[in-house]
């Protein structure tokens, strides 16, 4: 087991290189000058000019990489241009917001897919199963931005019942935090809740065919003990763990939700920070929501693996 | 046996699994009605010319942001124009969106995991090291400076969505690449001398086909809301040339007074997408060798 | 489906926990981007002023007409040689810190604006060579050259008056927490979400200020914006042209609106690099033609449902800078295809760029349709906005849609874009009569006189073209009705004096 930890470990760390050059040079390479974009309408040459000198834009990309490099390995993940202040307050205020923002999604998107997963597993190949498949990718059919202003039409403007936009932290009140984030939870759990429902069928539909609830149905038991009790409990583990991987699907959707919903979140900040071409801002959020993933998708490869010992050799 | 339905060595020639998957897959009604649809929309989008009641460019400075009416039936948008005529023609952008992107990830990503799977090895290691990084960094927020960077228009979104779709089709071609690899018949077809071009061209790559079309399928549907998401932010198909994501990102200011403007955009992409989405989930289910 | 007491109660409960926040008087506004750096002296956004508005006040104020009001000075009076400005300063006035406000706070600010690396207000005031305290309720500014639009320019973010003793202590981090002598102190900001400030109890002017809380949103999205005033989420927000006749059907908003100080307009590159040498660029019957082909009241009725104001000069038709004897040409579609015939093109293919706005795309479509009458096939090259900004500066483009916020002095929407050289002549235009003109009017400050140099630059402008000039803005707002005492100004600032929710 540790070899396998230890060998999944070490690939980190090359892969890591790769998402610094790819998001460095993404930034970088960036049509538009920069100190032009943030020196706002005024063009002034001097503000231009002591932009650049001050974040070294006028240096080769090597240099500049390597100065970024050393600063993130220290700890110092660079400066916002345009409202002066170091990206890592920034990320360390966004990520609970955004992470708040995707468990609930994923809360909403298990309370659709797993009772649709477990409906189309049981009754496999029925009616039951394509509606339930139906309900289930409805959510990956829709644009999340537009589904996001119908609610909000329909929710705030017409009936009054929930903010509509904004975000209120749950340190300050729980209701409101939680009113402020359900329409856009819902819009981002609708979109994966189709994934949710496809791991939870063929997870059911292997395990309902098993030895183990062969012999649990031989014993006697009721039909729904089998499957709620026997089936599922064994089914969810590939589920969880797979569902960890669609973090990366969560945090690509939340860039348009919280643009809609005026989430103070990371996916806002990431879009806003590309257009104002707030070079630090893009590449601190995006390696570290980067070195998220890579740790999540280490932690489901090692969770699998405890549950299929076969597949550490 | 991991080998996947198509296995050409072991049932012949490759034409029965290909029947026995058809006949799977016309058994599934919902995906039936998916391929329907989109045949639907292939055919509007290919007979725009001869459909479409109005020049989709033709402003109309009197009939600006007018309800459905005999004149026209779906309305007029904020410059005019015909919404039907329009939404015709934005069959062409969306459906170009989709296949045209996924035919550049499928392109240029099939090779690239062929290569990787069956060489392993450093290349392999590197390679994968490469398309982790990629797989990394969320969807959208790859695709948003690919777009940025290449300029606003409907042919750089499709390149950049392509790109930013590559590392899944690579991984996903590496991976079968490698479940067959080690497999009898291809040890046996490398004793008798074949090389490994042939080998792979020949005996791996109808093996790959299968899941690639599923994802292929399914990731046109994903193509498409990412062109609507793109237009949204500015970067998809610009004015004046119609498409489903930039008339339901303009529609989305007047959606209070004039709803028809974002209805039938918003439907539209549904359906298409939908149906998209059906169609590759009957096909996987069809090309499951272990589905019911 | 519901029945009506449920969706009564459900209201009920929906606008108590809206409502919450309204316990003492708060004003919520919403903003259209979140502001950049709130240091005065770095800041370079728009909304950033709207923000300091309230937390800063400045030497001067406009009124509605744009005349020069009293703020933090209460007199002032020229020198003989036009080149010193004596100023009578307010007494009994703190900064949010508790420090008087005095002449040692007004010759650090403007020394500050004047000489801090990465000031955005240099050039605003560079006329001023040095500040004198006369005594505590006293300055004068030493000017190195007559300067007329110098009031106008402190009636700006360069005339913002900053705590010395917390910006020595803040150096570069000011911008994090503005200490001013403005009606509110800042409080917070969460970047993104809220910026919030509550009411300054020793503000000199306290009677005028009613409200105790304003917490400014930064909501991008238009529709979304508007939503949240729909449903009580804001109090009051800006909106666009066609979001008024929502606004007009809701009984529980109301709109103000006022002509602004800007324009929007194609600017042409005439002689910036090898883009400028196409017909466009080289002659001015092209131009014409291009000018002539537009219907500028229709444009406005089609992408702004007529709210904005049609224009053709730097200035807008009710601004006193105007030039009544050259009034907006109509559309003459004829004229338009003998002066390209005239010119050897009869149908130009140009290029027009565009940041990739929705509004901004609008226009140009119409622009773009109405031209091709006489013959132009115009392309739209989307852009956005930082690669916009480049390819202007690098001369990279033949016609460019785009506006320009305004300046109170007319002199600050029209030196900088047209003389030889300057910063913002993206097309390089250069006449050096027209340079001496627009010289001339920055040294006298009547009207009359003012107002005869500009005429000889518009005998210049108007004819050669290097802007067409189609549009002026307004600034359109919509407000909650229980908002009182909202009175819209013609730089689009919202200045909180005489706010009152009810």
């Amino acid at each position: 087991m540790t070899t396998f930890l230890l060998r999944r470990l070490a690939l980190v760390l090359p892969t890591l290189f790769f998402v610094s050059v790819l998001v460095f040079g993404l930034q970088q390479l960036l049509p538009g000058d920069a100190a032009l974009a943030l020196a706002g309408e005024e063009r002034d040459s001097a503000v231009v000019a002591f932009l650049r000198q001050k974040y070294h834009l006028d240096d080769p990309l090597p240099t500049r990489y390597l100065l970024w490099v050393k600063g993130v390995l220290a700890g110092d993940l660079g400066e916002s241009i345009r409202i002066k202040r170091p990206v890592r307050d920034l990320v360390l205020e966004k990520l609970p917001v955004t992470a708040e923002l995707a468990a609930l999604a994923i809360v909403i998107a298990l309370s659709i897919g797993l009772p649709m997963g477990i409906l189309a597993a049981v009754k496999n190949d029925s009616a039951v199963d394509y509606a339930a498949t139906m309900v289930a990718l409805w959510g990956r059919s829709i644009p999340n931005f537009w589904l996001g202003i119908l609610l909000i039409l329909l929710f705030s403007v017409e009936w009054g019942l929930l903010p509509a936009s904004g975000f209120v932290s749950p340190a300050e009140s729980l209701s409101r935090n939680l009113a402020t984030l359900i329409m856009p939870a819902f819009v981002l759990g609708n979109a994966i809740a189709a994934v949710m429902m496809r791991h939870t069928r063929s997870a059911m539909l292997e395990v309902l065919s098993s030895d183990y609830v062969r012999t649990a149905r031989a014993k006697g038991l009721s039909e729904t003990r089998v499957v709620l009790h026997h089936a599922l409990r064994n089914a969810l583990v590939p589920v969880i763990t797979l569902g960890a991987l669609e973090f990366g699907e969560l945090l690509s959707g939340a860039v348009l939700t919280e643009q809609v919903f005026t989430i103070p979140g990371f996916g806002k900040l990431i879009v806003d920070a590309v257009f104002n071409r707030d070079y630090a801002v893009v590449q601190g959020v995006v390696l570290c929501t980067a070195l998220a993933f890579i740790l999540l998708n280490l932690f489901a490869d090692v969770a699998y693996a405890l549950v299929n010992p076969r597949l550490r050799g | 046996m991991t080998a996947g339905i198509f296995d050409t060595t072991s049932t012949g020639a490759g034409e029965r699994p290909w029947r026995l998957a058809l006949r799977r897959l016309a058994r599934r009604r919902m995906a039936l009605v998916g391929l329907a649809v989109v045949v639907f929309f292939i055919a509007v989008a290919v007979a725009a010319p001869l459909l479409a009641p109005y020049d989709p460019l033709a402003t109309d400075w009197r009939a600006v942001r007018k309800p459905p009416s005999p004149l026209h039936l779906f309305g007029t948008d904020e410059l005019g124009r015909d919404v039907l005529a329009r939404l015709i023609w934005g069959a062409r952008s969306s459906l170009m969106a989709g296949l045209v992107s996924v035919s550049i990830a499928v392109g240029v990503s099939v090779p690239l995991g062929l290569v990787s799977g069956y060489l392993s090895g450093a290349v392999d290691g590197l390679l994968m090291r490469m398309i982790d990084a990629m797989l990394a960094i969320p969807f959208l927020i790859l695709a948003i400076p690919l777009a940025a960077f290449l300029g606003p228009n409907l042919t750089n979104a499709m390149i950049a969505i392509g790109i930013a779709q590559t590392p899944i089709f690579t991984r996903l071609t590496r991976g079968q690449v490698l479940a067959v690899k080690h497999e009898d018949y291809i040890e046996a077809a490398r004793a008798v001398g074949n090389s490994h071009r042939r080998i792979v061209l020949r005996h791996i790559l109808p093996n790959v086909l299968a899941p690639i079309l599923v994802q292929a399928t399914l990731a046109i549907a994903a193509a498409i809301i990412a062109e609507a998401a793109l237009s949204f932010l500015g970067l998809g198909q610009q004015p004046p040339a119609p498409s489903w994501g930039s008339m339901l990102n303009s529609a989305t200011h007047f959606i209070a007074q004039e709803p028809w403007m974002a209805v039938w955009p918003g439907l539209a992409i549904f359906s298409l997408v939908l149906s998209f989405n059906l169609l590759g989930d009957g096909l996987r289910d069809a090309l499951d060798p272990r589905g019911g | 489906m519901f029945s009506r007491r449920t969706l009564i109660a459900v209201s009920l409960v929906g606008s108590m926990l809206i409502a919450g926040s309204a316990a003492a008087q708060t004003l919520r506004i919403g903003l259209a981007e979140d502001p950049d750096v709130l240091d005065p002296t770095l800041s370079r956004t728009f909304v950033s002023g709207i923000v300091r508005t309230a937390l800063c006040d400045k030497l001067f104020d406009i009124g509605l007409e744009l005349e020069i009001v009293p703020q933090l000075a209460t007199k002032w009076e020229w020198t003989a040689d036009k080149q010193g400005l004596v100023i009578s300063l307010r007494s009994n006035v703190k900064f949010h810190d508790g420090e008087p406000f005095d002449a040692a706070a007004v010759k650090y600010s403007i020394e500050r604006h004047l000489t801090m690396p990465g000031s955005t207000r240099k050039r605003d005031i560079s006329a001023i060579s040095g500040v004198e305290i006369i005594d505590d309720h006293t300055a004068k500014l030493q000017l190195s050259a007559a300067f007329a639009p110098l009031l106008a320019q402190l009636a700006g973010p360069a005339g913002t008056i900053i705590s010395p003793k917390a910006a020595r202590a803040a150096g570069e981090n000011f911008g994090s927490h503005p200490v001013c002598a403005g009606p509110f102190k800042f409080v917070e900001r969460v970047a993104q979400d809220r910026i919030v400030v509550e009411r300054f109890a020793d503000y000199w002017d306290n009677d005028k200020i009613k409200i105790d809380r304003i917490v400014y949103l930064p909501i991008p999205d238009s529709t979304v914006r508007l939503a949240n005033l729909q449903s009580g989420g804001l109090d009051l927000t800006q909106v666009a042209a066609t979001d008024l006749d929502t606004v007009r059907k809701d009984p529980g908003l109301k709109l103000a609106a006022v002509n602004g100080i800007g324009y929007s307009g194609i600017s042409i590159n005439v002689a910036n690099g090898e883009r400028s040498t196409l017909p466009l660029g080289r002659d001015a019957r092209v131009r014409q033609a291009l000018e002539l082909s537009i219907d500028r009241e229709a444009l406005n009725q089609v992408v702004f449902n007529g709210e904005n104001q049609p224009g053709n000069q730097w200035v807008s038709p009710t601004n006193p800078y105007y030039l009544k004897e050259f009034p907006i040409p109509a559309r003459d579609v004829a004229k338009a295809k003998a002066l390209l015939a005239a010119a050897s093109a009869p149908n130009p293919v140009i290029t027009m760029t565009a940041t990739n706005n929705p509004v901004v795309l609008q226009t140009a479509q119409v622009i773009q349709a109405m031209a091709k009458e006489s013959g132009f096939d115009i392309r739209i090259q989307a852009a956005e906005f930082a690669s916009a900004l480049q390819l202007a500066a690098k001369g990279d483009f033949e016609a460019f849609l785009l506006g320009w916020t305004g300046r109170i002095d007319p002199d600050g929407n029209i030196y900088n874009l047209v003389t030889c050289n300057s910063p913002f002549n993206d097309g390089h235009y250069c006449n050096p009569e027209v340079d001496r003109e627009l010289d001339a009017a920055r040294m006298v400050d009547a009207r009359a006189e003012r107002l005869a140099h500009y005429r000889i630059v518009a005998e210049h402008i108007l004819k050669d073209l290097p802007i067409v000039y189609l549009y002026h803005g307004k600034w359109l707002y919509a407000a909650s009705a229980r908002l009182s005492g909202f009175v819209p100004y013609p730089d689009g600032l919202i200045r909180p004096q005489g706010l009152q929710m009810k």
